[in-house]
């Protein structure tokens, strides 16, 4: 009688396997390889080879022979990634503190690994160099918040990384007071594997996670990138004319050749003229009424339109001998124009 | 009666055994060695290249593997029906097995053939021609039987997910 069977040992007795692996290995074997880690096995996984023998043995019985079984355990494949987070240059103004570059740090080694963080302002190839004053490690949700964020300590609060996971970080910096409006500045953020860095290939005996080498991967250990910085000023020249009409008719701009008597009106421009590629906020205009003139009631306007003299909610008013217009936020390339009358005594 | 239960105890002592790779060896006609060599490039001072094959006991992902199986048969009587059964580690790609035509299994062993012949299904319901990295098990069935004091090698190549 020569019936065979075969029986296949369990194979990869992994000792420090995480869960989904063992689910894959039973289940879903197929699919492993499209869920397995970017960065490769797990570090300090054992890899345990056994094979089996079975064939009909001299009484004739099926008998099976395994064969011994070999370890081998992943080492930590030391690797990083910095990338900047922001979608182009950040625009700043000259002398503003804490203004946020985003950068995202990914661990694509195999291991849990902490990072050392590193900022640098003074790189070359750009306008201005700006002064980086912290880094914060973000709470998870990749929005800079200064209450809810952690200020890093090199050292002190490395962020260890699981393989494959990435952490938003913030760099602020200062920005010189005398940028120039158009003038980039660059900063960089290296991040570097706290267990080492070198060559790709250097090993670091015992180093790694679970008792195995580290191993620099193709990555070196650290990895750098740039953001950008980018001043957008803006400036007003306020221009202010005059236009007097007599009460005989006649109308020139003043000063000049015209009757300037009791009686005749004195139309006032302003003109605000916004240059530079930023926003100047908040912009007020105002100017008081000359002496032995009378403001002509209800003659204010505001890019034409007729702006009432009650201090309401509109954008402006006569109010103590002066005519006031807030104009709000007025972004480089545009003109307000704003017009009043007053009546000489 | 008797044949019966000895047959049944014998078949138990099989199993026992099997579980029990110790035992088994010690009772066993036929012994199989599994050895794992890493492919390291070295590159001497003119940079020529080298592949040398490494014992190890670490190894990194990337680091392309040769699994060496050796059979002997030490019994006085040939071995029918022999077949070596090598489940892939799972931290391990397959990549080919020189030299041989092995079966290969996809399906954690259900299913059998070369690789060209099976399927593998998607996540998303439909299925794809199976790839290297797919395979979960190898399989030799060796078409003679392995006469007394006879060995051979079998070897496959993985890499290291």
């Amino acid at each position: 009688m020569t019936n065979t069977y075969s029986l296949n040992l369990q194979h990869a007795r992994l000792k420090k396997i995480i869960p989904w692996a063992i689910v894959s290995a039973t289940i879903c074997f197929a699919s492993m390889a499209d869920t397995a880690y970017a960065a490769g096995t797990v570090a300090g996984s054992t890899i345990s080879n056994t094979a089996t023998a079975t064939y009909t043995d001299s009484s004739g019985n099926p008998a099976s022979t395994p064969s011994n079984t070999v370890d081998l355990v992943v080492d930590e494949l030391l690797d990083v990634t910095v990338v900047s987070a922001d979608p182009g240059d950040v625009p700043t103004t000259p002398g503003s503190t804490n203004q946020v570059l985003a950068f995202t740090v990914t661990n694509t080694g195999n291991g849990n690994e902490a990072f050392t963080l590193t900022p640098n302002g003074t790189v070359g190839g750009d306008d201005f160099d700006p002064t980086a004053t912290s880094i914060v490690i973000d709470d998870g949700d990749g929005v800079y918040e200064p209450l809810q964020d952690t200020v890093y300590t090199p050292g002190t609060n490395d962020p260890v990384l699981a393989p494959d996971a990435s952490v938003k970080i913030f760099v602020l910096s200062t920005i010189p007071a005398g940028a120039l409006d158009g003038n980039k500045g660059d900063a960089t953020l290296t991040a570097a594997a706290v267990t080492g860095t070198g060559a790709p290939g250097t090993t670091f005996a015992a180093a790694g996670q679970g008792g195995g080498d580290a191993v620099v991967g193709s990555t070196g250990g650290d990895g750098v990138d740039t953001g950008t910085y980018i001043v957008q000023s803006a400036t007003v020249v306020l221009t202010k004319s005059a236009i007097v009409a007599d009460p005989f008719g006649g109308t020139a701009a003043f000063p000049g050749p015209v009757n300037v008597v009791p009686g005749s009106v004195i139309t006032y421009t302003l003109e605000a003229a916004v240059t530079g590629t930023g926003t100047l906020t908040g912009l007020t205009i105002g100017d008081a009424i000359p002496a032995n003139t009378t403001y002509q009631t209800g003659s204010i306007t505001l890019q034409g339109s007729p702006i009432t003299d009650a201090t309401d909610a509109d954008a402006g008013e006569f109010a103590s001998s002066a005519v006031s217009v807030r104009l709000g936020n007025v972004s480089g390339g545009t003109t307000r124009t704003v017009t009043f009358k007053v009546i000489i005594n | 009666m008797d044949r019966g239960i000895s047959n049944a105890i014998r078949l138990l002592v099989v199993m026992f055994c099997a579980t029990l790779p110790g035992f088994a060896r010690a009772a066993d006609t036929v012994q199989l060695t599994s050895q794992v060599f890493v492919e390291r490039v070295i590159a001497d001072e003119t940079g020529r290249k080298t592949i040398m094959l490494d014992q190890p006991s670490l190894v990194t992902p990337g680091d392309k593997l040769v699994f060496v199986l050796r059979y002997r048969n030490t019994g006085q009587i040939p071995s029918d029906n022999f077949v070596v059964t090598n489940p892939m580690p799972s931290a391990v790609a397959f990549q080919d097995a020189p030299g041989s035509k092995p079966s290969v299994s996809v399906d954690g062993g259900k299913n059998w053939g070369s690789l060209a012949d099976l399927v593998v299904s998607t996540t998303d319901g439909r299925s794809r021609s199976a790839r290297p990295e797919d395979v979960t098990h190898v399989r030799w069935k060796l078409a003679e039987p392995v006469r007394a004091g006879a060995s051979g090698k079998l070897t496959f190549r993985g890499i290291v997910r």
